[in-house]
């Protein structure tokens, strides 16, 4: 088959451009968009590749119109996806949160950049509240945090089939550095790896629960508090059956650690290099890397505790807002001991990370 | 209503509908009702409304029908439509919908000629929550927001639509100005916007409407204000493109 044979390769290419033929292969139908910085190259690849393949693009007039369209073709049975960041971040919560209470599976890629406000083009993970609590709903919503140019290909795909199989609105959380940065790849045929064709269908007609007559009319309004409490109630149980299958995590280290290292995308990355280059010296420190950050995978956060002491480090490029999640989930372990590596808006490196570690286990 | 009246598309489930006695959404849904049955698309229409008293449409029909949010029905039905071509999509406002919060989308809609059906209901007030000032307000009109009546000084004019998409739409898209003081001709005008819409181009109906609830009116006042104040400064009819003339 000439599309496998195609896929079948290394690549060199940018973070954006990943995420586009990762859309593609994964067999996604249309992209609504516009524009920012720094996810550009996401809407230009689509709209270059897409097209011979039959696929759709659309530059909306805002955020809003590309995520409302986003859901327009989604209850029209399409596998769709959006790309934002920032400001753009902020616009696509009003979409979200329809999407949300309507197990919509929509799909948004975001490239962090600094905030809040317009700030920079560049690089952050400050939208992680956002993407994760962003709306005015409960966060039923399933978000990958990616860490290389594999991830952001592996988990492109995954995103469109989480998101039809689970029907929750699902992000793939990247950022500027991830986007514009160039680094090899494997790409490959999804089908090959179990991803065949997305479990897509017509919103209209569907069949939710057992027993249910087919979809005809649909709302997102109530007259009543009960209405709306039974019916968010069932997103809610659905939401806490489906986190074990789910989430994602990493680990490294093993048991009689002294110190956990939890950092998530690519500062995880760097914490990852730095344990590492740390344990090979003989240092007993572990690493934790959540790639679900919503489900967050808490029972495993807490076995990773358990094997490092209680002793915390969290890095992160924004102000406690991974360590907020990390603070939740261990919380019914016991009392921690943190440390942290804030810096928002701001790149960390592994020797920025190894320096707060050799200072944490002195200390 | 008699069930002989009923339009054939109307969900029976869903009746007696949600309106206030006297208001002009029915209307307006029963023009469109009759206008879908005639054309027979009954199997090809995807209905979507907006937040507002257009709300309370969201079971109105026997096809699909969809609530989205406060202003952004057209774009979901600009997706839709994308996707799914062969679909005929309605999309369903109030006067605050599309001309305030949503303007963007109904401008940017008749830019790009999007083969979709835009009717708004304009009852020149915000009516779900509870008679404020909407664009379409009449000068002198007493809202909760201009209690001593519209001021053009404070507030500006009041917002004349198809007029307005005129100016940008593309020339052979449809735009007209109805009233629910004659269904028949507002179910006429509504046909052609679908019509408009199977031969591939951008339509929007605006329909005047009643609110006595928000006016705080009687029968004979609220028709008053519809077919005299409202119908003088909002005249009904077809309204011709201007844009491309130039070219
Ligand atoms: C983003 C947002 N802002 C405000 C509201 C509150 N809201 C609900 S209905 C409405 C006004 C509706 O007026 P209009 O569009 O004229 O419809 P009508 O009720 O008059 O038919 C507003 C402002 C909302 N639902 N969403
Ligand atoms: S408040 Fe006005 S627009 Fe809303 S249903 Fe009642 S009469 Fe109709
Ligand atoms: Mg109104």
């Amino acid at each position: 088959m000439a599309k496998a044979a195609e896929l079948e390769s290394r690549a060199f290419i940018t973070g954006n451009e990943v995420v586009a033929r990762a859309a593609l292969a994964a067999g996604a139908d249309c992209m609504f968009g516009y524009p920012i910085t720094p996810q550009n190259e996401i809407m230009h690849h689509w709209r270059r590749l897409a097209p011979q393949q039959g696929r759709l693009f659309m530059q909306t007039e805002d955020e809003l119109s590309a995520g409302f369209a986003t859901i327009g073709a989604v209850i029209g049975g399409k596998a769709c996806f959006s790309a934002t960041a920032g400001p753009g971040t902020v616009l696509f919560q009003e979409p979200l949160s329809m999407a949300e209470m309507m197990r919509l599976p929509v799909v948004v890629v975001v490239q962090q950049r600094g905030g809040p406000s317009t700030a920079t083009v560049i690089y952050s993970q400050q939208e992680l509240n956002l993407v994760c609590f962003g709306g005015n709903g409960e966060g039923l919503r399933l978000v990958y945090s990616t860490g290389s140019h594999q991830e952001l290909y592996d988990y492109t795909i995954k995103a469109f089939h989480m998101a039809w199989r689970y029907r929750f609105p699902t992000f793939v959380l990247g950022d500027g550095y991830q986007a514009k940065m160039r680094e090899p790849l494997q790409l490959y045929d999804p089908a090959e790896r179990g991803f065949g064709p997305i479990p897509k269908e017509p919103i209209f007609g569907s069949v939710r629960g057992e027993g249910e007559k087919p979809l005809l009319h649909l709302r997102n309004s109530f007259s009543v508090e009960e209405e709306l409490s039974e019916v968010l109630g069932r997103h809610l149980e659905d939401y806490a059956r489906a986190a074990p299958e789910l989430v994602e995590h990493e680990f490294l280290g093993g048991a009689g650690g002294e110190l956990l290292v939890v950092a998530h995308g690519i500062v995880g990355r760097a914490a990852r290099q730095a344990v590492r280059e740390l344990r090979a010296a003989g240092r007993r420190v572990n690493f934790f890397r959540p790639i679900t950050l919503r489900p967050f995978p808490e029972e495993a956060l807490r076995q990773a505790l358990e094997m490092s002491g209680g002793a915390v480090l969290v890095a992160e490029s924004a102000q406690g807002q991974l360590g907020k999640l990390v603070r939740l989930a261990a919380a019914e372990w016991g009392r921690p001991r943190y440390r942290t590596l804030y810096r928002p808006g701001v790149g960390i490196t592994a020797e920025d990370i190894a320096a707060e570690i050799e200072e944490a286990i002195l200390a | 209503m008699s069930e002989l009246s009923m339009p054939r598309c109307w969900n029976r489930e869903s009746k007696p509908h949600r309106f206030c006695p006297g208001c002009g959404h029915g209307l307006v849904l029963k023009a469109l009702g009759l206008a879908i049955d005639e054309l027979g698309l009954e199997e090809r229409v995807v209905f979507a409304c907006d937040i507002g008293c257009s709300l309370l449409a969201w079971d109105f029909f026997t096809f699909p029908c969809l609530q989205t949010h406060h202003g952004r029905t057209i774009p979901v039905m600009v997706g839709l439509k994308r996707a799914r071509p062969e679909l005929v999509a309605v999309a369903y406002m109030g006067d605050g919908g599309g001309y305030a919060i949503g303007l963007q989308h109904l401008v940017s809609a008749a830019l790009r000629d999007d083969p979709i059906t835009a009717v708004l209901v304009n009852n020149t007030v915000y009516a779900m929550t509870g008679g404020q000032m909407a664009p379409t307000t009449l000068l002198g009109q007493k809202t909760e927001t201009t209690p001593f009546g519209r001021d053009e000084a404070e507030t500006g004019r009041p917002f004349k639509g198809p007029e307005t998409l005129s100016a940008v739409a593309h020339p052979q898209a449809y735009l007209a100005r109805g009233t629910v003081a004659q269904v028949l001709r507002l179910k006429n005008e509504l046909k052609r916007g679908l019509e408009r819409q199977l031969q591939g181009h951008f339509a929007f109906i605006e329909a005047l409407s009643t609110c006595p609830t928000n006016w705080r009116t009687n029968a004979a006042a609220t028709w008053a204000f519809l077919e005299q104040d409202m119908s003088s400064f909002y005249r009904p009819g077809e309204v011709a493109v201007m844009a491309g003339k130039e070219d």
